[in-house]
């Protein structure tokens, strides 16, 4: 995102390449964590739950559906933060 | 008789010491105190062993029970390791303030009948206040006003449900009951205003982060654990705490994914993770009040963690809004590894604390096939590490670079950070010692492939779904309105109006009153004053005059 000059000043946590590379390791570690479902089966207790994927999908649905929802009633709950302070 | 002293007494009589000391001396008191009372919790057997009659009453005033000695080593530990984080930086007024705060939280996990329990109850209420009003601030001042009187309306619903109780069943004991008679429901109203319940949970993200940065630690431990704890012993299976617990749950997300002040983000995520502990009461098997006590051990531990972590960064920089923070792990590695111990406890990453102790509330929900609370349970699992295992690390110790390079706090700050971050792992990996002594024996195995492999998924997929929202979590510098505006602002407003109108009305009245008295007066000064014509003498003269003339009138009337 910034320019490659910048870039050797920075921490090299925060230097474009390693996100990069972070970004690629956390797909892969998500991958993982779906496929070894493969080996290791989920005993269900109500049948959804045991589907192949089911916690990965029901995390990250429930997930988007939260931040959408909070940003939903920010628009009527939000208020400047020296709201109270007079 | 009185052959045993209540444990919680060593803290609160040994408060009212600490600002008499200084130095050296008061640092050792405050290590001491809390391994003392440790101590006295562990040396109390099961069973009641001091009674104290009162007003015909036999008070219970220490009764040992498991529960309680479970509760009472948490919050023992908690001031112990508050206290080292606390020693050097916090003002003497606070930690005495905070000592006899914890000393009555443990007075009422010893209570064996409410009245015990309502007097250290109400002593609680009293140093909790005293905490935050410690920072010494306008704003922490109105705060901690603010938070005194729900607390001490919480304490008077609550003293009428107990009164109210004793006079139907003639006993004071501090047993299991059922919210079936108004009584019985005031008692429980009063418990779940402390736990942070609706339409009472503002007062927690209002007050605490308020308080001087060792301030906030300490009160995240005490008074919703010990409303925990009363309803564990009180309310256990009660089915509307299932509801109740599962609104908070979702309440703390919601919030905390609004807000913009890096403490009240932790403050919301107190409500989210009590509403677990009380979802778990109510569903009330074996296993979910195992849940709910693990869960309030491993929390305090963790929580407390979480506030050290932003309470150094408050103290070193001064700022506490997301917007003004970031970068912050370059110069403050100690605070953000220690931190992001914290977040992962808190959200039930695996081999941490979190993980032991959530699983079994969510995991007797699916025993009892309760498919909707545990499909709650389970997005709200995957909404803390949203909310605060990924949010407060991420926009306090990553984001964007705030130019800031404060070094880590003190050594005794560091030092109580590292060992509530070794305990997070701790109890993550080796269960026995928590399981043991549970209230109940745990037929639970947290470690299984299956469970493993769920909650990866769960929470991995969880943070995907951070960093891909991330746009739309951009913070602004806003705060959120709550059930709090009622009586912040409507309340105000109508009684501003009130005043207003009634002071224009009165001042109407008055001053129709006057003009009347003026009239009154004038018509006086009129008729009886100097020109008036009934002050004026009466010439004999125009007397006789008239007479003669009425008789003159009568004459001639006469002869016509």
């Amino acid at each position: 995102m910034s320019a490659p000059s910048d870039d050797r000043d920075k921490h090299w946590l925060v230097r474009a390449a390693t996100i990069r590379k972070l970004w690629i390791l956390f797909a892969a570690i998500l991958a993982v964590t779906v496929l070894v479902q493969l080996a290791v089966p989920l005993h269900g207790h109500f049948g959804i739950d045991g589907w192949f994927g089911f916690p990965a999908a029901y995390g990250f649905l429930t997930c988007v559906a939260m931040v959408v929802g909070a940003k939903i009633l920010g628009i009527f709950l939000k208020r400047k933060d020296s709201y109270y302070d007079d | 008789m009185i052959d045993a002293l209540p444990p919680g007494l060593i803290l609160i009589l040994g408060a009212l010491l600490i600002p008499a000391t200084s130095g050296l001396v008061r640092q050792g008191l405050v290590l001491a105190l809390p391994l003392l009372t440790l101590w006295a919790i562990w040396l109390v057997p099961d069973g009641v062993q001091a009674t104290l009659p009162f007003f015909g009453y036999m008070l219970e005033p220490v009764e040992g029970s498991i529960v309680g000695r479970l509760f009472a080593t948490v919050f023992t530990v908690m001031t112990l390791i508050g206290g080292l984080y606390a020693m050097n930086q916090a003002r003497a007024v606070e930690l005495a303030g905070a000592f006899g705060y914890a000393g009555s939280a443990v007075g009422v996990t010893f209570a064996g009948d409410l009245i015990t329990m309502f007097v250290f109850w109400e002593i609680m209420a009293i140093g909790s206040t005293v905490v935050i009003w410690a920072a010494g601030t306008a704003s922490a001042y109105a705060a901690s006003m603010r938070y005194a009187l729900v607390h001490i309306f919480g304490g008077v619903v609550l003293m009428v449900g107990v009164v109210g109780h004793i006079a139907e069943t003639g006993s004071i004991d501090f047993v299991a009951m059922q919210a079936d008679s108004l009584a019985r429901w005031l008692i429980l109203i009063g418990f779940l205003v402390n736990a942070g319940a609706p339409p009472f949970s503002a007062w927690l993200p209002d007050a605490y982060p308020e308080a001087s940065p060792s301030g906030t630690v300490f009160l995240s431990a005490y008074t919703t654990k010990t409303a925990v704890f009363t309803l564990l012993v009180g309310f256990p299976g009660e089915q509307i705490l299932v509801w109740v617990g599962l609104y908070m749950a979702l309440y703390g997300i919601i919030y905390a994914l609004l807000e913009n002040d890096m403490r009240r983000i932790l403050a919301y995520s107190i409500v989210n993770q009590v509403g677990f502990m009380v979802c778990g009461i109510g569903i009330g098997t074996e296993m979910a009040l195992n849940g709910a006590a693990s869960h309030a051990f491993a929390h305090i531990i963790y929580k407390a963690l979480l506030l050290m972590s932003a309470g150094s960064v408050l103290m070193m920089t001064g700022k506490r809004k997301c917007t003004e923070l970031g970068g912050l792990f370059q110069s403050m590695p100690v605070t953000a590894f220690c931190g992001i111990i914290g977040a992962l406890a808190i959200s039930s990453f695996p081999f941490t604390s979190g993980f032991v102790s959530k699983s079994m509330i969510n995991q007797s929900a699916a025993d009892l096939h309760l498919t909707f609370v545990w499909m709650m349970l389970t997005a709200a699992s995957a909404g803390v590490f949203l909310h605060a295992g990924i949010k407060f690390p991420w926009f306090v110790f990553f984001q964007k670079d705030s130019g800031m390079r404060p070094p880590d706090p003190p050594l005794n700050m560091k030092l109580a950070m590292y060992v509530f971050a070794g305990l997070c792992i701790l109890l993550g990996v080796w269960t026995d010692p928590l399981y043991a002594i549970l209230p109940y024996p745990v037929d639970y195995v947290p470690y299984t492939g299956d469970h493993l492999v769920s909650q990866f998924q769960l929470l991995l997929f969880a943070g995907l779904a951070f960093f891909v929202m991330l746009p739309m979590m951009k913070r602004t510098e806003t705060i959120s309105l709550d059930l709090d505006w009622f009586y912040r602002r409507f309340f105000k407003a109508i009684g501003t109006e009130f005043t207003v109108r009634a002071g224009d009305h009165r001042q109407e009245l008055e001053q129709a009153a006057l003009a009347r008295l003026g009239r009154f007066v004038e018509g006086l000064y009129r008729h009886h004053g100097p020109q008036g014509i009934l002050a004026r003498t009466w010439p004999t003269g125009s007397t006789v005059l008239w007479v003669a003339i009425l008789l003159g009138v009568y004459v001639v009337i006469y002869y016509i």
